[in-house]
């Protein structure tokens, strides 16, 4: 633990606070990207239906890529063209988007399919819109289920985005890649500790935002729904 | 409330995984394997660039063929790791390269020509360990520029990237930053200050890589590295002898030298040459078997 408490190792570009910066800025816009893909396909899918199959296959392969392996594809195909930093930016960004997209996706599907059908219905019956279901019936009860999907993406990036220092980026990774390198336990351990902290402080960041955000009067009963969409994948589409 | 202990009880389990991988010196647990007693077997060892995966499999190939018992633990990682590795024994017998063996134990060290390397590696080595004969094949590290930065800024010797430096970025292994023979001695010996210093490999794909799409404009590669004539690269001259001579030694453990491993060894060194270092290098590129290249190069020197 000495190096995480040495004065010298708090400063300067390959100071923690630096390449803890790096790290929260890898896996936020990593994490912002695979939101903006996942979320609305996630609810269409959930909603329409169609697609189903994609999620079973593609975004269920997507899960058993190797990140390490794909990095370094991705570098040797990516970077002969951007001759800067950003040919290493691009491929580790692309690596990690790919890593969080499933979570993300299949939670949201899955929540958006597992809200009540009678609720559904109900707000049909009192001469609400489609559109009006989705955003006040389907989307407030599928809020949990999404935001765990979230949670998960968010822990995978930041335990991974260690991988980007492989490849000479910034981030925790740096401790841990330069720390084998030099034969230098104490930095890895330090580098080990901080991803380590991070993602408990994250995770139990979202769970925090997950109990104000969601309506007290769901979280009873979309936790019964939730345990059940793991057993049974398919639930009968609301009308 | 089950969701919930779910996700606390995953992000523990990353955080143990995370904290495993730092956990103390990963070598020690391979020391107690019962491999460091097994009598006569000698484990060779190599660092984690495939030249020398490629002259330790030469080394196991040679020793097997006169019938010693050997064991391999390749790509071990960097000197760092491999030194401590034999001081304990957890492996017998690997190549090293000379001066960049005399720098790590010695930072200060004067020493350039192969005989004064020699010389003085002989008297620092670690208690325990031994050197058998030096091979006349040498792989230096050598800075590398593409022809057009070697033109622009009329590059020829190390020294002339002086003015240049500021502009250039400089690329090599993660073990550089702390270095003598890296990021530090560049500083101290030739005060080269360069925009930043990007970790990559040691002399690896993703260093060639970076050098040829620009993302660094000097790059740490070998001297055997058949990529330097096909990319025509500028290899720039070590006016300071920063970078030592690399003549290509087996280091041993002392109760491991018999006469047959140390006749074997000392036949393997003197056969070895610069350009058969280079040849092998080109058909490692081409992902032949090593153990192939191996065999192919002991059949032609009639030592297997």
């Amino acid at each position: 633990m000495n190096y995480l408490f040495d004065p010298a190792h708090w400063t300067g570009a390959d100071g923690i606070p630096t390449l803890l910066g790096e790290h929260l800025l890898y896996s936020m816009i990593a994490l912002g990207i695979a939101a903006i893909l996942a979320i609305p396909l996630g609810i269409y899918i959930g909603v329409t239906g169609k697609g189903v199959f994609m999620i079973a296959g593609l975004a269920n392969a997507l899960r058993a890529l190797p990140s390490v392996g794909l990095l370094i594809l991705l570098v040797l195909l990516i970077s002969p063209a951007f001759p800067s930093k950003m040919g290493y930016i691009l491929p580790s960004l692309i690596v990690l988007v790919l890593l969080a997209v499933p979570p993300i996706l299949t939670n949201t599907y899955a929540g958006v399919r597992a809200v009540d059908a009678a609720a559904v219905d109900a707000a049909r019956g009192m001469g609400f819109r489609t559109m009006k279901i989705l955003t006040d019936v389907q989307l407030p009860c599928s809020l949990p289920l999404m935001l765990s999907g979230v949670r998960s993406a968010l822990l995978q990036i930041i335990s991974t985005a260690t991988i980007a220092a492989y490849i000479s980026l910034g981030g925790l990774g740096r401790l841990l890649i330069d720390g084998k390198a030099q034969n230098d336990f104490s930095q890895m351990v330090a580098g080990a500790v901080l991803v380590a902290l991070l993602a408990l402080f994250f995770d139990q960041l979202l769970a925090f935002i997950t109990r104000r955000v969601v309506s007290p009067g769901l979280t009873r009963r979309t936790l019964k729904t939730a345990t059940a969409t793991t057993d049974v994948t398919v639930i009968p589409a609301a009308a | 409330m089950k969701k919930y202990l779910t996700g606390v009880t995953a992000a523990a389990a990353v955080a143990l995984t995370l904290t495993a991988c730092g956990g103390g010196d990963p070598l020690s647990s391979s020391s107690s394997q019962p491999g460091g007693d097994t009598g006569s077997s000698i484990i060779v060892g190599s660092a984690d660039f495939p030249e020398s995966q490629l002259i330790a499999k030469i080394y196991a190939e040679a020793l097997k063929a006169k019938g010693v018992s050997v064991q391999e633990k390749p790509s071990i990682g960097s000197r760092e790791v491999t030194i401590p590795a034999l001081k304990d024994g957890s492996i017998d017998l690997m190549p090293e390269y000379g001066g960049a063996m005399l720098q790590y134990l010695d930072a200060k060290t004067k020493a350039s020509s192969p005989e004064d390397v020699t010389k003085e590696l002989t008297s620092k080595i670690p208690s325990g360990l031994t050197l058998l004969q030096a091979s006349d094949a040498q792989d230096k590290d050598v800075l590398t520029v593409k022809k057009d930065i070697a033109d622009k800024y009329s590059l020829k010797t190390i020294g002339d990237l002086k003015p240049a430096a500021k502009e250039l970025v400089l690329g090599g292994p993660p073990e550089w930053k702390t270095r003598v023979n890296g990021v530090a001695g560049l500083k101290s010996v030739y005060g080269l200050e360069f925009k930043e210093f990007s970790a990559l490999d040691a002399g690896g794909p993703l260093t060639l890589n970076a050098l040829l799409s620009g993302q660094i404009q000097v790059a740490d590669l070998f001297s055997t590295d058949p990529a330097l004539s096909a990319n025509n690269l500028v290899a720039l001259e070590d006016d300071k002898n920063l970078f030592l001579s690399e003549n290509i030694v087996p280091v041993v453990n002392k109760k491991k030298v018999t006469d047959t491993v140390k006749e074997v060894l000392n036949k393997v060194s003197a056969a070895l040459t610069t350009e058969d270092l280079i040849q092998m290098n080109g058909r490692t590129a081409k992902f032949e078997d090593m153990g192939d290249i191996a065999k192919d190069w002991l059949k032609s020197k009639n030592l297997a």
